[in-house]
Formats: structure tokens, sequence, C-alpha cells
């Protein structure tokens, strides 16, 4: 590959994550603020209407919860949501704003899409521009990605505030978090995205399809002439920022943010993937500042950055290399099969990256057809639980559970008791984090595990062999820890998919926030120990390498099996023709 | 149940708030300031007849035109009803059998060197209106051939049709094949 190539594309690396490093301390402080309830310089336009939203719901702004009332509150919340999604969906054939005129989904699909979109998955089983009215993309779909990521974050700040308050009950009110963190954080900055995605081409609209003729007709797959393209229309822009800024990625059309009208520049597609980490991001300093020491905060910054370059390092150079088998027929250079030429390598493997790294799923690039370890890539950053840099709120709660577990493994080595921010680690955190950092894990292996006992699951792969497999684990991997991506060729639209999917995405959405809360519950309580000198000190190097070793060694270990009979082996056929 | 009462009102206030306002705001703000682009960045041939958008790709098959990638889409190629990509893995005997057979059309058709990877292989979106600058200019004598042009004047159009790095280092050096072709059209 040419160098001058590699070059261009580690400068666009080199861009992005310098401005996002240099975004997190402003937006995270801010992002403090509006959790701390505090004035931001958006309060004159926004208290307004958040005050009248309290008014109408009758929330009571500083009444507190304990960790069941919060669990509680949020479990309501997202069972509701996923009542109203799955009727809109069903009923879509009676409501407005339907140009097209689509009938309702099937229960099960509308099942598993309404479950996708409240957990934070936005895996999709549907084709958009086939099958959703504008009405059911806007007020079901759209809305869902403001709620699921203001839930993820409530979620994560319930947790900050059991490390930060000591010899307390109460975790903050659900209610006044998410609406803050809905108002305040999601809509300005989706706002913001999306009028700038709209200046580079992303269509916002809610015009009906558009019949053009084409430059040259063509014959289709049975010989008739083709000659004219219909374009679908809709209101992207507006979906296409929120599900990105709130790590959703499930996609207005099918294609995603492979399909122009999604991201239709190389531009479009560097703010793209901006917005995917600069929230999960922020959200390290924002933690920092809460419990009392911003170090704290920039320390999982660090590992997570340290991860996040080691998987794109691994990803660029799977893919520089390109596939082998087709260089054999005479096509030099890299793979373009499922890529888009506007981005080039680095504007593709970037993305993937980042999608996979945090619990965003949306893709510019099929993963499908990536060569094997380009494939593991995205796959292992799902497998580990998306925290690097993390779904919003998710993402760094789990990346909180795997600390914990490195400072308790740590204490045992050496002999030290188990703190962290002057908190003792006993056995309710030690359990909550295993619950955390291992229950998608166990989902993913055992419905993995199942569907190759099913026929019908088996025969939905798209691609023979060990990829076949690959795409099964991808699938399950994606719904267990709600990212949305996939190996796309997996025809995942029938019953058993459906339902599988839907119960893994609930699973792996909702254990580990309840496990999140209670370890929340049992943190506040605690009182606040100094540090002494017995204490591990978890703001400085080693304890950083400490950690990423910690996280490697989990996700190898949990997961190299399944990987060997899957992408591994398919790299070694690749490569060695085995 | 109390908290049963708040999730549904607040529930109602949130989905006007992001489902109704916000979508209101970016569409009233996206169709005042680019109209164009919030509408497709719709085109029309030189006699003013719609020829679709310029950020979705169409097929081409005559040797009197620049000729796209090739799409996975179902029913027709640049099928824009149903976007998306072969999915197609590294070793599936398919994806390998189709590659062979675009090569051997490439070789047929005289286009000289290798095989292009863009020009053989399926997009993800299915609906790429791009190929690389240097497979465009591949195809300067195939299309001066057809139409009878120099091909010195075919090579100066796509320069000037080629889109560089956006901001200097983003993206890749490339040509819409539909605009490309569009401005063909137009050169007699």
């Amino acid at each position: 590959m040419e160098n001058h190539v590699l070059l261009f594309d580690l400068a666009q690396i080199a861009a992005l994550l310098v401005i996002l490093t240099l975004l997190v301390k402003p937006l995270g402080s801010y992002m403090a603020r509006v959790y701390q309830g505090e004035r931001t310089w958006l309060s004159p336009a926004l208290a307004p209407l958040e005050n009248l939203l309290y008014k109408v719901a009758a929330i009571d702004r500083d009444q507190e919860m304990d960790w069941k009332q919060y669990a509680v509150a949020m479990l309501i919340f997202n069972g509701l949501g996923v009542l109203v999604v799955f009727a809109v969906l069903l009923l879509q054939g009676w409501l407005p704003l339907n140009p097209e005129k689509f009938p309702g989904f099937s229960w099960d699909l509308g099942l598993n899409t309404a479950v996708s979109f409240v957990t934070n998955t936005n895996w999709q089983s549907y084709s958009g521009e086939a099958a959703a009215s504008y009405f059911s993309q806007v007020l079901a779909l759209m809305v869902q990605q403001f709620l699921s990521a203001a839930s993820g974050m409530a979620i994560l700040m319930a947790l900050i505030r059991g490390f930060a308050r000591h010899t307390a009950e109460t975790l903050g009110n659900f209610w006044v978090d998410l609406t803050r963190g809905t108002l305040y954080i999601l809509l300005p900055l989706s706002l913001i995205a999306a009028i700038f995605l709209v200046s580079q081409g992303v269509i916002q609209n809610f015009s009906p399809y558009v019949k053009t003729t084409l430059i040259q007709s063509v014959q289709d797959a049975k010989g008739n002439a083709v000659t004219e393209q219909t374009l679908p229309m809709g209101p992207v822009a507006a979906q296409e920022a929120i599900k990105e800024v709130g790590t959703n990625g499930g996609g207005f059309f099918n294609a995603n943010s492979a399909h122009p009208f999604e991201n239709p520049t190389p531009l479009s597609n560097f703010v793209e993937i901006l917005l995917i980490l600069l929230i999960p991001a922020g959200l390290t300093y924002t933690f920092g500042r809460l419990v009392g020491s911003s170090r704290q905060g920039w320390a999982i910054y660090v590992a997570m950055l340290f991860l996040f370059i080691g998987a794109l390092a691994t990803l660029y150079l799977a893919e520089s290399h390109g596939n082998p088998l087709v260089q054999k027929l005479g096509v030099p250079g890299i793979s373009m099969e499922g890529k888009e030429v506007r981005f080039g390598l680095g504007g593709s493997v970037l993305f993937s990256s980042a999608t996979t790294g945090t619990s965003c799923g949306a893709v510019n690039n099929m993963h499908d057809s990536l060569t094997p370890i380009g494939g593991l890539v995205p796959l292992m950053l799902i497998l580990l639980g998306e925290i690097v840099f993390g779904g919003v709120g998710s993402g760094l709660y789990t990346m909180l559970a795997f600390v914990v577990i490195a400072v308790f493994v740590a204490g045992l080595m050496i002999g030290r008791t188990p703190e962290y921010l002057g908190k003792k680690l006993e056995v309710m955190e030690m359990w909550m984090s295993v619950v955390i950092v291992l229950s998608a894990g166990i989902v993913v292996l055992v419905f993995v595990s199942v569907a190759l006992l099913v026929p019908e699951a088996v025969k939905a792969m798209a691609n023979p062999g060990a990829h076949g497999l690959s795409e099964v684990l991808y699938a399950f991997a994606s719904t267990a820890n709600n990212n949305g991506s996939a190996f796309a060729g997996l025809n995942a639209n029938t019953g058993f998919y459906n339902l599988m999917c839907a119960a893994a995405m609930v699973l792996g959405r909702f254990a580990p926030k309840v496990a999140v809360l209670a370890m929340a519950g049992s943190l506040v309580r605690k009182k606040y120990v100094p540090p002494s000198l017995g204490t591990l000190p978890t703001d400085q190097a080693p304890f950083i390498i400490w950690l990423v070793i910690v996280i490697v060694i989990v996700g190898a270990l949990t997961f190299f099996p399944v990987l060997a009979m899957g992408p591994i082996v398919e790299h070694l056929i690749m490569r060695g023709g085995l | 149940m109390k908290a049963i009462r708040t999730a549904m009102l607040l529930f109602i206030c949130l989905t006007v708030t992001a489902g109704v306002i916000y979508p209101g705001v970016v569409t009233l703000i996206g169709q005042l300031a680019f109209p164009r682009q919030a509408m497709g960045n719709l085109v029309q041939k030189a006699d003013g007849s719609p020829a679709g958008s310029l950020l979705i790709g169409q097929p081409f098959s005559d040797p009197k035109y620049f000729w796209s990638r090739p799409s996975a889409t179902s029913d027709f190629p640049y099928n824009p009803l149903a976007s998306g990509g072969s999915n197609l893995g590294p070793t599936n005997p398919d994806l390998l059998k189709q590659v062979a057979d675009r090569v051997a059309a490439l070789k047929a058709s005289g286009l000289p060197g290798p095989a292009p990877a863009d020009l053989v292989m399926a997009s993800g979106s299915g609906l790429d209106p791009h190929i690389r600058l240097e497979t465009a200019l591949l195809q300067v004598y195939r299309v001066a051939g057809g139409r009878g042009l120099q091909e010195d004047r075919l090579r100066r159009l796509v320069q000037e049709q080629a889109e560089g790095r956006q901001l200097g280092f983003l993206g890749v050096d490339r040509v819409n094949v539909v605009k490309l072709n569009l401005a063909l059209d137009n050169l007699k």
C-alpha cells in the first residue's frame, strides 16, 4: 500500500484522538454540572422547559431515591418504552406520516425492534427504507435513541454518587437525571450535529419517495429493463445525529452509515466518529470531577485510549494487507468488498473501531466482509463489554466494574485491603462486578451454543464454514452487549433470531444495570476510609497497565475457544490454505 | 402506583420534546439553510428531466459511460430501496467467483493493467456514487473510443470532476460517476 495513503490515514487518526482528548475536559465538566443540578450556560434557554416538564409530570426534583426506587423507576420507564414502540410498529399502517403505506411489523419483528431500541442496542432485522414509516422512525425509534441513552447515563450517575457520597442512602432522582441528560446534553449536541450533517448532504424532509430516470437503463436479474430509480426520503439527519451521540447505532436505512444519505462525505464520516466517542470519553472526566479527583477520571481515559489504539492498529494492519485470495485473482491492494470509496481505509477502520468499542453499532462498511482478523477486532471490542470508550453511561459503569475487579485482584496479590476511592470493596461489590462483567458473556456463549443446535438457526448463516460461526457469534455478542452492528449476511429476521436476540438484549442490558444500582446502593452506605500507606493508588501508571491486563485476560479467557473456531481458523485458511 | 403515572407523563413530555420539537427544528433550519442538501442533492439532465441524486450511484454498463462499482442490492444493481452490501466473507467461494468473473469482464473490455479493487468488489451501501480517480482514468480509453472523443479531452474532464481530500487530508481522491457521466452527456 502506498506510503502517502498511510500518512493521510495516520493524520486522520491523530486528528480525531487529539480533538477528542481536547474535548474531554470541557464536555466532562459541563456534564458534571448538569448532573449536579447546577446552572449551566444553557439554563436560560432550557430551565423553563425543564421546569414545565417537572410540573406536568408532577416530579419533585429534590426527592431522592434509594437504589431500589431508582431501579424500579428505570425498569418501569423502559418497560413503558417497549410497549409504546411495539404498539407503534404493529399499528404503523393506520398511523400518519406513512407516505409509502408500509404495513405494520410482524409481532416477533416488532418485539425485537422495540426491545432493541429501548436497550440502546439498535439491532435491526428490518430494512428502514422498505419497512418503517416516518412516524415509526421519528416518534418511536428516534425518541428511544434519546431515552435509552439518557437512561444509561442516569445509571452511571447513580453509581458515581455511590462512590462520591458517604454513609448515605440515596443515589439521586431517576426522573431528574433522565430529563436533564436528555435536555442539557443529548438534545443540544444532536441539534448542532444534525444541522452540520444536513450541510454535508444528509437529507432531512418528510417527502414521499422520489422517482427518477436512470442515466443509462439496465436489466434486472430476470432480464427486464430497469429505467427508473426510486430514491428514499425522510428526516434522516435528526436521527443520524442522536444515533451517534447516544451510541445507539440504528440507521434510517439498511446500509446505515455506509449509505450516502446518512454519511455523504469524508468529513461527515469524521464528525460521526467523533460524535460516537464524545460523550463516553467526556464521562470519564465527569466521573473524576464528581468523585473529587479528576486524575481518577484521566486514569480510566488513558486505559481506554490504550485499548482503543491497540484495537485500531490491529484492525488497520489486518485490512491494509488485503485479502490474499482476491489478490491471487489479479486484484492488488486492500479488499473493497463492503467498503465505500469516499471514506478510504482510515475512515472505514476508524469507524469500525469506534462503533464497536462503544455500544453504538452503526457501520460505514460491512463487517461481514472484513478480513478475518479485521472482523475479529470489532467482535472482541464488543465481547470485552464495550468499554473503549464505551456506550453512553453503560461503557463507564462496565469499566468501573473492571476497575473493582482489578483493585480486588491486585489487593489479593500484594496483600493490601481492596479499597477504591475511599470505599472498602467487599463481597457485595465483587458479586455485582462479576455480574456486570460476565452476564453478557454468559448469554453470548449459551445462546450461540443453542443456535448451533437448531437447524433453522444454522441455515440462516450466509457464509459457509468458520465464517458462518462468526456470524452467529457476532449476532449474540452484538445483541447481548447492546451494540447492534452485525455480520449482516446472517438472515436474522426469523422467529428464532428475533426472539432469542430480544432475550439477549434484555438480559444483557438490565441484568448489569440492576447490578450496578445494587452495587451503588451498597457503596453509598459505606463510610469514607482515608487513603493510608496500605492503599493501592489507582491514578498512576502501574494501575492503569494492570487494569488493561485484567481486561484483556478476562476477555481472552472467556472467549478464546469460540474465537479460535471462528475468525482465527478462517484467518489461517485465508493465509495458508489450511 | 405513583411511579407508573410519573413514567407515563414524563414519557409523553419527552416524546414531544425529542420526537416533535427537535426534528421540527432540524427540518426547519435544514430546509431553510441547506434546501438542496436536505432534499437529497437531486440533479437534472441538460433537458431538465430528473436524473437522480448526486449522492446515490447508478449502474452503467455501456462502454460509452464510465462504469461505477459493482452493487449487491437486490432486484437490480443500485436499487435505492434495498441498500446494503453482499456480506460475503473473505473466504467465501461465491465472493471469489464473483471477483474472478468481474476481472475477466474487465479484461475482455480491454481495461489496461491489473483490475482495480473498487471495480470488482461491491460497496457496503450498494449505492456508492464514487470510484477512485485512478480507476476513472483507466477507463478513459474505452469511453473515448465509444464516443469518438480525444482521450486528452476526456482526461481533462475527469480531472475537472475529481474530488480531492476534504480539508486536505480526509478521504481519498475520487470521482463521482453520476456527475461525471452527466457532464459527459453534456459535452456534445
